[in-house]
């Protein structure tokens, strides 16, 4: 790896000229982590097997919690050899870790040069939340006790975990912290393929990330949002959704770059859209109706029409409101073509990840379209009656060479990814 | 190319719920008041520079959405009604499709800490209420409401220079004509955690609340009479380049040194965190007015103050042009210019 830093003389405005026919955008690098596993391969297998990744809450006291299971990742004793020194790699929490195995996963992939202008764009809802609860404890337990105060209270903040990724990949460049809530994964891939489109970036590290933390974890829990059973999302007997943690990066540049440079193709982005559902701070319109919109949206800067999508990979939380609102959506959306457009909600499998939901989602629909084979939810009985699609219930093979993921939050953003396989 | 006007600005301050009590706080340059605060376990003094009641309760707090939300989202509606304001004035953008960024840095701490207090004592009886006015999307989905005709939001999270960023991004979607005018909101709360991290860091400075809004278009008939000339890059820290390196290639990037133009600087009571930015000013010869050492340190909020008080010192012409440089503490210096139309 070279180590010249480049110089940056374009300004953020006025506007770098946008490109006069739009580039294509391909993904040459993906890490992902999830309770699955660490990497690609890992994953790619407990998705296609329908794999579950449930158990016992262990990072903290859930005795009191109304639902005590969760899909916890199973963290490295060590993380591999980056530049980050011993201070730095003492000051992860649990997140960043997650953030940083990712990054540098999808960074070694895609086999870019170290660089002083490379973007940065993440979405998560918590960042270093965990640090920011060890912060309260100790300002409440031990008030006169300063011991580590000043380190989390900058490190729970998620540009700071974000400039210990660039650290330990050796570069720089502008960071977007996207906190679209459980959106934020979609919306920074989808605003990093933005950055590339516009003529921004040439190339873009995006993803997301969140770790389980008491505080959100109780959170759910209050609302009486969490599953007592088991997370089976567009079921008729659904009661729920279930925790997860993870985080997924990945490397975008223009299909050109990549092409130039002889680098591996995971698959390509094709269309993004995303839009505000001014319904409720956390139900979703019951029709659907942005939903609709932002499938609509992805469709028209894709050029492509629902015929043409070969999978989804829904939001589909488990709840009550959010499945039969997005169930309606699709339906609509997809017209004639629902009878026969499989869906599936791999939150099935790994939980609802949050601010890495739509990340990991992304690198998901990838494997599906890189490997041919639909991801499926083992545990599924009765379809909603607003299902009109069928749920993909088994392992299966298939042809897949457009795949659309969905991606909601509270607060309204919804966000919708296409992704097109390279062959 | 794409030039994009200020229509509008807003703003919440320990001053005051509008720009003219910032105005006139900053033209005084006297430091504010500042607030108590009580902390559990914590008889030692530490004070903040709060927001005062409004004189008269805002109408649109009544509205039912906003109900239970903290004052994070109460800052950012006010700022951001204010910054709209100029808009219904055309009858065409009464439709028109607005786009709406909301930043903070700490974003719903008050909510944060009284949930997570109630999970350390018992998470079965934590209140359900509180949990979802603690994400970072909560102030732009309310305020989203408000406006009604918002199509695209994001929230952004980041030290100060995000607002910045923020702007940025809001000048692309006008450039993409995804959006007819686009509202870019920094906004903050405070209590005695955040008090307590200043301590901390940016000794003896003291933390502050409020808001700041502009509402970007590319309509010169809605201009208030600012346009935006430039922002620099984000000159992000990192192992081979740290704060002060950053602030001089934002100074650099920025140029301008004219009798006729305004600096709004980022700096404040904290001399070990402002010794990169007096270094990269230090030939500045113009005029120039430090917000933070009047009002607080009220981190993206801040930032986008000093954005208002620049853009409405040009619309005021008071200056040809303002300058606004923010040099913040952990992630990017950067820097932004404003001018008369």
């Amino acid at each position: 790896m070279g180590n010249a830093q480049i110089e940056v003389t374009l300004m953020l405005f006025p506007l770098k000229n946008f490109h006069a026919a739009l580039p294509r955008v391909a993904v040459t690098g993906a890490g992902v982590v999830t309770a699955l596993g660490l990497g690609w391969k890992p994953n790619a297998e407990g998705f296609r097997a329908g794999r579950r990744g449930f158990r016992p809450v262990t990072q903290f006291d859930v005795s009191r919690q109304r639902v005590k299971n969760a899909a916890e990742v199973d963290l490295p004793v060590s993380l591999p050899a980056t530049r980050l020194n011993h201070r730095q790699l003492a000051r992860l929490d649990r997140a960043a870790k997650m953030l940083v195995l990712a990054a540098h996963d999808a960074w070694l992939q895609a086999g870019w040069q170290v660089s002083g202008d490379l973007p940065l764009v993440l979405g998560t809802t918590a960042g270093g939340m965990l640090l920011g609860e060890a912060y309260y404890r100790q300002a409440v337990r031990e008030p006169a006790n300063p011991r580590q105060q000043a380190t989390r209270a900058v490190y729970y903040q998620p540009a700071a975990q974000a400039r210990l990724v660039f650290d330990a990949l050796g570069c720089s460049g502008p960071v977007t912290i996207i906190s679209n809530a459980c959106a934020s994964g979609a919306n920074a891939i989808g605003h990093a393929w933005d950055l590339i489109r516009s003529g921004q970036a040439d190339r873009v590290m995006t993803g997301g990330y969140d770790a389980l933390g008491e505080l959100v974890f109780s959170g759910f829990d209050s609302l009486q949002a969490l599953s007592p059973t088991a997370c089976r999302p567009f079921d008729a007997q659904r009661d729920g959704l279930a925790l997860g943690e993870g985080a997924a990066i990945v490397a975008l540049e223009t299909l050109s770059s990549a092409q130039r440079r002889g680098a591996e193709i995971l698959g390509e982005i094709v269309g993004y859209g995303t839009s505000i559902d001014q319904h409720h701070l956390t139900q979703p319109h019951p029709q659907g109706s942005t939903t609709l919109a932002v499938m609509k949206q992805a469709c028209a800067s894709a050029g492509v029409m629902p015929d043409e999508i070969d999978y989804i990979n829904a939001h589909g939380t488990g709840t009550v409101l959010n499945d039969s609102s997005e169930a309606l959506a699709i339906s609509e959306w997809a017209g004639p073509r629902a009878a026969t457009l499989p869906v599936s909600s791999t939150k099935a499998s790994i939980g609802h990840l949050l601010g890495g939901a739509g990340a990991v989602e992304a690198v998901v629909c990838l494997m599906a379209l890189r490997e041919q084979w639909l991801p499926p939810q083992m545990i599924f009985e009765k379809p909603d009656a607003a299902c009109r699609f069928p749920i993909v219930r088994k392992p299966r093979d298939a042809r897949v060479n457009t795949a659309l993921s969905n991606s909601f939050g509270f607060g309204g953003v919804n966000a919708a990814l296409i992704f097109r396989r390279w062959a | 190319m794409n030039r994009v006007f200020v229509a509008g600005i807003g703003a919440v301050s320990p001053a005051g719920w509008n720009v003219a009590a910032l105005r006139d706080a900053l033209d005084r340059g006297e430091p504010l008041p500042a607030q108590e605060l009580a902390r559990p376990g914590w008889d030692k003094p530490l004070c903040a520079r709060g927001v005062p009641n409004p004189p008269v309760r805002p109408d649109f707090l009544a509205h039912p959405r906003l109900r239970r939300t903290s004052p994070i989202t109460h800052y950012a509606a006010a700022a951001a009604l204010q910054a709209a304001a100029s808009l219904p004035a055309n009858a065409g953008a009464k439709n028109s499709r607005l786009g709406l960024i909301a930043c903070s840095q700490s974003g719903c701490v008050q909510y944060s800490c009284r949930f997570y207090d109630e999970t350390m004592k018992d998470p079965a009886t934590a209140s359900p209420l509180i949990f979802p006015e603690t994400v970072y999307a909560a102030p732009a989905s309310h305020v989203a409401v408000l406006l009604e005709n918002v199509v695209l939001a994001y929230s952004l999270v980041g030290d100060p220079g995000a607002f910045l960023q923020g702007v940025a991004l809001g000048a692309q979607w006008l450039a993409e004509n995804r959006v007819d005018a686009c509202l870019v909101i920094g906004a903050e709360e405070t209590n005695w955690i955040i008090a307590d991290a200043i301590r901390y860091l940016e000794p003896p400075q003291l933390p502050a609340a409020g808001a700041g809004a502009l509402c970007l278009c590319r309509d010169q008939q809605l201009t208030s009479g600012v346009e935006l000339a430039a922002i620099t890059d984000a000159h992000t820290y990192s192992a081979r380049r740290d704060r002060a390196q950053a602030a001089l290639a934002m100074r650099r990037q920025l140029g301008g040194n004219a009798a006729t133009e305004l600096l709004v600087d980022g700096l404040g009571d904290c001399s070990r965190a402002d010794a990169p930015e007096c270094a990269a000013w230090k030939d500045w010869s113009g005029a120039r007015i430090s917000p933070k050492k009047v009002l607080g340190e009220a981190m993206m909020a801040a930032a986008a103050l000093q954005c208002v008080a620049a853009c409405d010192a040009v619309a005021h012409k008071r200056f040809a042009a303002a300058n606004v440089s923010i040099v913040g503490s952990y992630e990017q210096a950067i820097g932004a210019r404003f001018t008369q139309v």
